[in-house]
């Protein structure tokens, strides 16, 4: 059973978070990859392209104007989230998992808010003991107020 | 540099989409911890690795996302849209040492992406095809396995 420390947090959102989808930031991300797409890399290229500038990949969303954490990215909601989990007993902490919905795309200069929700919370008996699933919603928007992507990301603690 | 388009009719169900090495290095994930702001110490340190019961550092799981979209960007070149994508991580995967600032301490390929066209329709007058996705890595064990929905330009229709 999940306390209800745990539990209060669903449905709960955070603050809006500012991010801005700077051109060597995307390509810091392409580097990291090993992605070597043109439109990324090739201004004159993506001018051309039907998007008229350099594209984010998708699932690159920019990086915050500002942040408090050594996880930039990281809502305060989902902080508390795990700060919750590791006060009742579950420390370790991985990545389950990630989806997307992708609507629309996100260019260089591009400036989007993001707001992340507590989808879920729930645990699940498995031989190894309790893991504690939480599935984070966050949506982002962009300066035109154009929804670009949902991403739902699953953390487990256990 | 010559445009590639993936037209909907001619992707079959059962098809393969074309592989995409990588090679996991410790400095591929400092890279991808810089780019995308994850600095959980799990991705580089060693006592804490095995403190979190992974053994040591692993390969962190959005990375080896970011390697399955790269996969399907290359492939579905830049007419088609990403729709939807979603990959779980199921499998710890390890990353190679550097042996000098430029070259991995063994000369392999770590890991694969893979997938597989699991289906193709029409809805509402977009054309789609839907794909089983993965990351193989060299133990042959599926560590992220996916899906991913892709709409497609039909052949006339510029």
């Amino acid at each position: 059973m999940l306390s209800e420390e745990i539990t209060r947090l669903i449905g709960k959102s955070g603050e809006p978070m500012i991010l801005e989808v700077e051109r060597g930031a995307i390509r810091k991300f392409a580097d990291a990859v090993g992605d070597r797409n043109p439109l990324i890399w090739d201004d004159e290229y993506a001018r051309n392209s039907r998007y008229g500038s350099v594209v984010a990949p998708p699932g690159f969303f920019g990086w915050p104007v500002k942040w408090d954490s050594p996880m930039p990215f990281f809502s305060p909601i989902r902080e508390e989230l795990i700060t919750a989990s590791i006060k009742a007993g579950f420390s370790r902490i991985v990545d389950g998992g990630i989806e997307y919905e992708f609507f629309h795309p996100v260019r260089v200069g591009d400036t989007l808010v993001a707001v992340a929700k507590i989808a879920d919370i729930y645990a699940r008996e498995t031989k190894g003991g309790t893991l504690v699933f939480s599935v984070t919603e966050t949506s982002y928007t962009n300066q035109h107020g154009v929804l670009v992507a949902v991403a739902s990301q699953t953390l487990i603690n256990r | 540099m010559k445009k590639k388009i993936l037209y909907w009719e001619d992707v079959e169900v059962g098809a393969e989409i074309p592989s995409l090495p990588k090679t996991a290095t410790s400095q591929m994930l400092v890279k991808w911890a810089a780019a995308s702001g994850d600095f959980n110490p799990l991705h580089y340190e060693s006592t804490f690795a095995e403190n979190q019961g992974v053994g040591k550092p692993i390969v962190h799981g959005q990375l080896k996302r970011a390697w399955l979209v790269q996969m399907l960007t290359d492939w579905i070149g830049e007419e088609a849209f990403l729709k939807k994508f979603s990959c779980q991580f199921r499998a710890m995967d390890y990353p190679i040492m550097m042996k000098s600032l430029t070259e991995p301490a063994e000369e392999r390929t770590t890991h694969f992406c893979k997938g597989k066209v699991t289906n193709k329709g029409v809805e509402n007058e977009a054309h789609f095809i839907e794909c089983d996705i993965w990351v193989e890595n060299d133990k042959g064990e599926k560590s992220t396995p996916g899906k991913a929905t892709v709409i497609l330009k039909i052949k006339g229709d510029e």
